[in-house]
């Protein structure tokens, strides 16, 4: 990166003189032409929506509305509860599990390879099985529970407290493949010698990562959490195809929540509640943006 | 003796890695396979393991899947339409950023950048008010216009980043050989992109495959939904035939299981590549 842009800084100058004029505007016109089918469905699909949504948003009653929904309130908590708790965990255990999968054995290429499963298929019908594995009366779980116990398991949807945690747990089993992935390639680009000096150096696994892996690794560590965040905000479908947002509406999250205001026919709550989300979202996008647009 | 204790606890971790990761899967598949009501027993593998479930699925026999092909047939218009739309816009975005270095090329860069880090379910609701004004609901074209504004900042951004890395030379050697920017275009850099346009491709292709939350907005007539949408709608009836809908599942979830293996190589190197630079 930082490479090619040094040989086009140097090779730029080269090229201007005689027909700088003339290239550099047919460049712009080529240019433009090549960028415009995004630029069309930028505007269409993401100003357009936006400014629109921005315009039911706008009435403040609509925020009283809002304040006033203990929902509204409940929904906050669990998506904060759910970025901090969900990310931390998923993001310590795909460090962990990075590690594992740098061990050159053939069955663990054979594990990294399946390992994969959750990421690439639909969340559909695999967080339907889970939903199914942990129903009360004839789920999978339950079943085993009351074969070895002889007693009824927890009915896990239907307390809220349990019902978030799974919806946890469902989103760390589906994108926890992705994000050890990133880190695994983050590991495997340290370069090998500097682990042969440290053992030559007597040093052991935990101060091989203390001083080699974790510097090499914590910049980019900490741009997976902060992109995970973002993303989380809007994962929708760990909570919805699990719990519905139930019992009672005490598990939405802000990506699920909008939905139901829009299916409530609120699209003015729905919006306004997004609106809301913002001062939580634009601060770590700006943040992205600094360090991936460098 | 160092060389058992690490392969005890390597092992130590792969058992439960290789559980956490299948047994999801599995339950779907011992589902599909065990005959109706037998499939709650929790045992490892059904007593009379049968394909009927198949067979009503793929012969549309019953009436959650009456549309059944017609379904999955949307799904791959919707999927294949979203990875070639992505790929020209993003192609083509990405070689005048990157290679025509065209002024401005850094502004639409943090656009879609930008837009990349809206979270997909709070652009959804603005997006299906959009579509409504559009009167593109319930057409294919909603999902696949929806699916390439998500897929396609990704997809510039990874390719922007593949073409930089591209020898600036080449570009100076065709222009000088009177090569127009859209030859330029077409016949260099298209064909040295191959391996980052598989990647995209492929990302954008699953990525609309897989969708559900927009194609839940988006399409609401029985024979415009993409299969997704129509396994979302087991839920919301009472005497829903589970089996059904896991057999369904899983036949679903094997085209995009296959296509990620066939383009795995592409695919991790294309991908990761882009976010280890941070």
């Amino acid at each position: 990166m930082t490479a090619t842009t040094t040989i086009d800084e140097a090779a730029r100058p080269k090229q201007r003189p005689g027909r700088a004029g003339f290239a550099l505007s047919q460049k712009q016109v080529w240019g433009l032409l090549f960028t415009a089918p995004y630029i069309a469905v930028f505007l269409g699909f993401v100003v357009f929506p936006v400014g629109y949504a921005f315009w039911l948003a706008r009435s403040p009653h609509l925020y009283v509305e809002l304040a006033d929904d203990p929902i509204f309130l409940r929904t906050v908590i669990n998506t904060l509860v759910f970025l901090i708790v969900a990310i931390n965990i998923k993001m310590v255990m795909a460090l962990f599990l990075s590690g594992f999968f740098a061990h050159k054995r053939w069955w663990v290429k054979v594990l990294a390879v399946l390992f994969v499963l959750p990421w690439a298929v639909p969340s559909i019908p695999t967080i339907l099985s889970i939903r199914f594995m942990l129903n009360p009366e004839w789920g999978v779980i339950n079943t085993l529970i009351f074969r070895l116990t002889g007693d009824d398991g927890p009915n896990w949807l239907n307390d809220p407290a349990l019902a978030l945690s799974l919806s946890m747990v469902v989103h760390i089993w589906k994108s926890l493949p992705f994000w050890t992935l990133i880190l695994l390639a983050g590991r495997l680009a340290i370069p090998h010698e500097l682990y042969e000096a440290a053992s030559v150096d007597g040093a052991g696994r935990w101060k091989a990562f203390r001083y080699i892996t974790w510097p090499s690794i914590s910049t980019l560590y900490v741009t997976c959490t902060l992109l995970s965040m973002i993303f989380t905000v809007g994962d929708f479908n760990s909570v919805y195809l699990l719990t519905g947002g139930g019992p009672a509406d005490l598990t939405h999250v802000l990506a699920t929540l909008g939905i139901r205001y829009l299916r409530l026919d609120q699209v003015g709550l729905a919006m306004a509640s997004i609106v809301c989300a913002l001062p939580l979202i634009l601060p770590l996008v700006f943040f992205m943006m600094k360090r991936l647009s460098k | 003796m160092r060389g058992v204790s690490t392969e005890a606890a390597l092992l130590l971790v792969g058992i439960p890695v290789l559980l956490w990761t299948l047994i999801p899967i599995y339950h779907m598949f011992l589902f599909a396979i065990s005959p109706k009501d037998a499939a709650f027993s929790g045992q490892l593998w059904p007593t009379s393991p049968t394909f009927r479930n198949f067979e009503i699925v793929f012969g549309q026999k019953h009436h959650f899947l009456y549309n059944f092909w017609r379904q999955m047939f949307n799904s791959l218009v919707i999927s294949i339409g979203t990875a070639v739309l992505t790929l020209m816009i993003a192609s083509a975005a990405a070689f005048a950023i990157s290679r025509l270095r065209m002024k401005g090329g850094r502004l639409v860069m943090n656009l879609a950048l930008f837009t990349y880090f809206i979270p997909a379910a709070f652009l959804a609701v603005p997006m299906y008010k959009t579509m409504g004004m559009y009167g593109l609901l319930n057409s294919d074209w909603a999902l696949v216009l929806a699916m390439v504004t998500v897929a396609s900042p990704y997809a510039i951004w990874i390719l922007r980043q593949a073409s930089d890395k591209l020898p600036v030379e080449l570009d100076e050697a065709a222009l000088i050989d009177g090569a127009s920017p859209f030859q330029l275009f077409r016949l260099i850099y298209i064909p040295l992109m191959v391996p980052s346009l598989i990647a995209v491709g492929t990302y954008a292709l699953l990525l609309a495959w897989n969708e559900y939350l927009y194609a839940f907005l988006l399409l609401s007539r029985e024979t415009a939904i993409t299969l997704p949408v129509a396994l979302g709608n087991f839920l919301s009836a009472d005497d829903s035939p589970w089996e059904l809908l896991m057999t369904a599942g899983f036949i679903y979830a094997l085209p995009p299981a296959a296509i990620y293996y066939a383009f795995r190589k592409y695919m991790s190197s294309g991908l990761t590549a882009g976010a280890v630079k941070g």
